[in-house]
């Protein structure tokens, strides 16, 4: 059902470089054995004795005061444990803290609710119990009391003077606001043929739903002081760095352990305050908690994705379809808090011009806060925004001006000679060629026949559409962008951290910082130190997950922002070549010849001259250990060696917002082709193609399962996935019930293809990938667009098309042509 | 009288039997999960839509989330963890999931298995249509099933 197709050569190769080891082939997963059996460890499946079961008292008043709670009678009901609320939180912690400047770095955030409720599903109240149906139960008998306020739900109404105030402490609900503006703008409004002007575009409120939800087991260390919290958060830096100045505590007191965590796709990076909530009652009551989160409250509370506005933009063009610039009022829905917002309004500039070359562009970005869940990042956090919004202006220039949308991106993409490119905001795209990708897209989904089947559809009655969407991954977060929110951030760079160690037995032992949710980081880090230290993948055995305790992590540890293939390999590597040095060492005093004389392979180290010369591994990890008399005093060799990556990253100019914010930029082609039923608006994916360059692949097979998961999410969130909110703040898509993921039924048939430019940044030419920058969700929009064309030519201008929303497209084509204007000189 | 909140439930998972005192509310899903301790089956919601938790149930195949551990009261029922034929092998779609990289997490796979296990059972040479169909009470958020399709059509004679 899908075929690969592979260029018959890679587009960079090093002149006479030779391939070997086991990086780019497809060793067998090492995690899947104990997955397949059933045998992971996700943060559910710890016990401990005497545990008690969270349960927790959400509001469900999207805004309101609270006026009184009444515990007593869940405290009462036998097998109960006990209770925490909003007022104990507030003794016990302070708010967490906010990385906006102000206004928005006035919001109070807490565990829990304290004195105030602003979103439905907002936790109130916790009762443990000795068992979860009990703690549920005796949930139902905690009584509090409301005085409701009036909600906002629509952005486009959080800055009306008479649009109820969320955080008093901030006076309104703007949280952050920043101008962006790059090139001559002006100049190039004054240099087009044509203006495109678009009134009104949409990015829609999903997200990417882990099947797992959230949670953990926390357990308190009274003679330590010290909490261990086994559960999936999947960015454990950035939680230590808000729990512990929370908590009042050292980070040294929050140790975190994950082994398997059942997807995470950024949603399970703001568990903070829940953690925190868990902690208190570990130390309060005296035993573990488990706490789990139920799917209604993971939809109802937990990480949307940002919903975004983006309001009277202009695009610039010329004549012959060249793209000067544009500019646009982008706003930005946060919901109730900001967990880790307001990031997103910088993180979109990392890809400020998509794919394109255009120069000269403005985007005022205001962000606000709604009676919402909270954002949080959704895998393609914020780029996937803007670059949908890019990605539709393109299609709606070329629509609107008759123009061919294939040509008018080879005519505007970067080009692969002026690799690396740097942006009009000065990041710097490493390598890549998007024309050439979108040739193998429109040879794989077929672009030569597709007049044929054009006509074939249509004699089917149906509507036929195809579209293409170009999007960047942008990977290795350069921290030092969140300054251009916030001046006074002390955060830059980034890192990732490894150790690799020889044991006594010869065991080739690694541990990660990261903490993997199905990318495949043990396969791939063995693949790194099987190749370094001439041994096999089988050979390494890679820790499953994370624990503080493995002292293998840094600030910036986690798995989130497409990076692990830089900043995980890299900090592998890293480690890998430094035992590997270490080993040559001992295997030069024990073989007596220099080390250059010596080599990593087949298990030992040996002289390069004369193989039988040789020093097992086994063996240096026995002398080392456990048989050292007689080394020289000054042999300086542990055969435990740790490697803290550090991406080459400058701070960014504050003033200018100006400066490379990522080390890495995988892109995506992906072209989509549509059947809709002009009676109903219901339409079917009939063909997709997903072409992908994420530089070196370590192993091809993860890749293209990445590339394959990044599609379905991006379909899903084209076709049906929403969170959409009635007036008053009700969540109307609370679980699965209502809220549609796509099934086995639902897929199209796929082809996936690859072109490889290997990064000139990185030490093993990777990018980070994964995220996908949500390609799909354009190819669908432009596909519609495509399709809908012949009746009334209407404008998608929603990401997210569900068929109703086409068939009110079909009945009324004029309500969504008033977005559009052109004016040509 | 009180009404009775717990009983006595007597189940054979995998070969093996249990008896156990268990809350009449408790779901099947947390009696196989925390009374006996197989772990293999997950919850991924709360409305029945996602299959983690499928399991077969006196030879068909349940979402263990639908019933109460008090239902089960003598059933025979099959988990993830009773796949492999011996320890130290996999069942064939175990090898077949993992040879064409059908997943990822891990989170689904269990349920993800014991469907296409159920559906080969009863047919053992489904065409594509009916594998998908066979799994569409399964949600997989990683993979987009394009992969899970491709395994267990390996398997199919």
């Amino acid at each position: 059902m899908t075929e690969t197709l592979s260029p018959a050569q890679p587009l960079v190769v090093e002149e006479g470089e030779e391939q070997r080891g086991f990086a780019g082939t497809n060793v067998p997963r090492k995690e899947d054995k104990r997955l397949v059996q059933g045998q992971g460890v996700y943060f559910d499946d710890v016990k401990r004795h005497g545990m008690g079961y969270a349960h927790f008292v959400r509001s469900p008043y999207a805004h309101a005061n609270i006026t009184s709670i009444d515990v007593s009678k869940a405290e009462a009901l036998e097998g109960v444990y006990g209770t925490l609320i909003g007022e104990e939180v507030a003794a016990l912690t302070d708010p967490f803290f906010q990385l906006a400047t102000p206004p928005g770095a006035h919001i109070k955030d807490y565990a829990l609710a304290v004195g105030k409720v602003r979103h439905v599903g907002e936790p109130v109240a916790i009762v443990v119990a000795a068992t979860r149906e009990l703690a549920r139960d005796a949930a139902d008998l905690v009584e509090v009391d409301y005085e409701p306020l009036g909600a906002v739900t629509d952005a486009r109404r959080a800055l009306d003077p008479e649009t109820p105030v969320l955080h008093e402490e901030a006076g309104s609900n703007l949280s952050w606001e920043g101008v962006y503006e790059w090139g001559d703008v002006e100049g190039a409004f004054a240099e087009a043929d044509h203006v495109v002007k678009i009134s009104e575009l949409h990015f829609d409120r999903f997200n990417s739903t882990p099947l797992e939800c959230d949670g953990a087991v926390v357990e308190y260390n009274r003679g330590t002081g010290q909490w261990t919290i086994h559960t999936n958060n999947q960015f454990p830096g950035f939680a230590a760095i808000m729990m512990g100045p929370a908590m009042r505590t050292g980070l040294d007191k929050l140790r975190f352990v994950t082994q398997d965590i059942g997807g995470g796709f950024g949603n399970k990076i703001t568990s903070h305050p829940q953690l925190v909530a868990c902690c208190l009652l570990a130390r309060k009551l005296h035993r573990p908690i488990n706490w789990t989160e139920w799917r209604t409250e993971f939809h109802l509370t937990m990480s949307h994705g940002n919903e975004r506005w983006f309001l009277d933009t202009e695009v610039a063009v010329k004549a012959d379809g060249t793209l000067l610039g544009f500019r646009t009022k982008a706003l930005d829905d946060a919901g109730a808090f900001l967990r880790y917002e307001p990031l997103g309004g910088v993180i979109w500039a990392q890809v400020t011009p998509g794919c394109y070359r255009w120069r000269n562009v403005r985007l005022d970005f205001t962000q606000v806060v709604t009676n919402k869940a909270p954002c949080s990042p959704n895998r393609g956090y914020s780029r996937m925004q803007h670059l949908w919004f890019t990605e539709r202006m393109i299609d709606i220039v070329a629509h609107e001006l008759g123009l061919d949308p294939v040509e008018v991106r080879k005519k505007n993409y970067v080009k692969a000679e002026e690799m690396p490119y740097t942006t009009p905001n000065g990041c710097v795209y490493d390598s890549g060629d998007y024309a050439r990708m979108l040739d193998v897209a429109l040879e794989l989904i077929g672009y030569e026949g597709l007049a044929e089947r054009r006509a074939d559809a249509e004699s089917r009655g149906k509507l036929f559409g195809f579209g293409i969407g170009s999007t960047l991954d942008s990977g290795t977060n350069n921290f030092g962008q969140s300054r251009l929110i916030n001046p006074e951030l002390q955060f830059s760079g980034n890192n990732e951290v490894a150790t690799v160690k020889l044991d006594i037995f010869g065991e080739i032992v690694v541990t990660l910082g990261t903490t993997p949710q199905g990318q495949s980081h043990e396969t791939t880090a063995a693949i790194v130190v099987a190749d370094i230290l001439g041994v096999t993948p089988d050979d390494v055995n890679v820790r499953a997950g994370h624990d503080t305790y493995w002292n293998s992590h840094a600030g910036f540890s986690g798995t989130y922002a497409s990076q692990f293939a830089v900043t995980g390999l890299g900090a592998v590597k890293g480690a890998a070549e430094k035992l590997a040095g270490e080993i040559k060492k001992l295997g030069s005093v024990i073989l007596g010849c220099p080390e250059s004389e010596l080599e990593l392979a087949d298990g030992f180290v040996r002289m390069k001259a004369n193989a039988e010369a040789a020093l097992p591994l086994m063996a240096c990890g026995a002398i080392i250990n456990a048989n050292n008399a007689g080394l020289p005093e000054d042999l300086d060799v542990t055969l435990n060696a740790r490697y803290v990556y550090r991406p080459p990253f400058e701070l960014p100019d504050v003033e200018r917002k100006y400066g490379n914010l990522t080390l890495t930029y995988a892109a995506q082609v992906h072209a989509a082709l549509v059947e809709v039923d002009p009676e109903t608006g219901v339409y079917e994916i009939v063909q997709y193609a997903a072409i992908d360059d994420c530089g070196k692949r370590i192993h091809p097979q993860i890749v293209e399962g990445q590339v394959m998961g990044a599609t379905a999410h991006a379909l899903g969130a084209a076709t049906h996935e929403t969170f959409t909110y009635d007036a008053e703040g009700n969540l109307l898509t609370p679980n699965f019930y209502d809220y549609h993921v796509p099934h086995a039924m639902d897929m199209p048939p796929l082809k996936t293809g690859y072109i490889e430019s290997p990064s000139p940044f990185t030490a093993l030419g990777t990018k980070g990938m994964g995220e996908g920058g949500g390609a799909g969700i354009h190819a669908v929009c432009a596909a519609l667009q495509d399709a809908l064309a012949p009746r009334g030519r209407p404008v998608v201008y929603d990401s997210c098309n569900p068929y109703h929303r086409v068939w009110e497209l079909l009945q009324d084509p004029e309500a969504s042509r008033r977005r559009v204007e052109v004016i040509s000189k | 009288m009180e009404p009775q909140t717990s009983q006595t439930v007597t189940v054979t998972v995998n070969g093996e039997t249990y008896e156990r005192e268990v809350e009449a509310r408790r779901l099947l899903i947390h009696f196989i999960r925390d009374d006996l301790d197989l772990t293999g089956s997950h919850v991924g919601c709360d409305t029945g839509n996602c299959g983690a938790c499928s399991v077969i149930y006196n030879g068909q195949l349940v979402k263990s989330c639908m019933l109460l551990a008090v239902q089960a009261d003598g059933a025979r029922i099959e988990t993830v963890e009773g796949l492999a034929p011996e320890d130290g092998k996999l069942h064939a779609l175990q090898q077949s999931f993992s040879d064409h990289h059908a997943l990822q997490c891990g989170y689904c796979t269990p349920g993800m298995l014991m469907s296409a296990k159920a559906l080969l059972d009863a047919n053992p040479s489904p065409s594509e249509e009916e594998i998908r169909k066979g799994l569409q009470g399964n949600i997989c958020r990683c993979t987009g099933y394009w992969n899970i399709i491709d395994a267990v059509k390996a398997v199919a004679r």
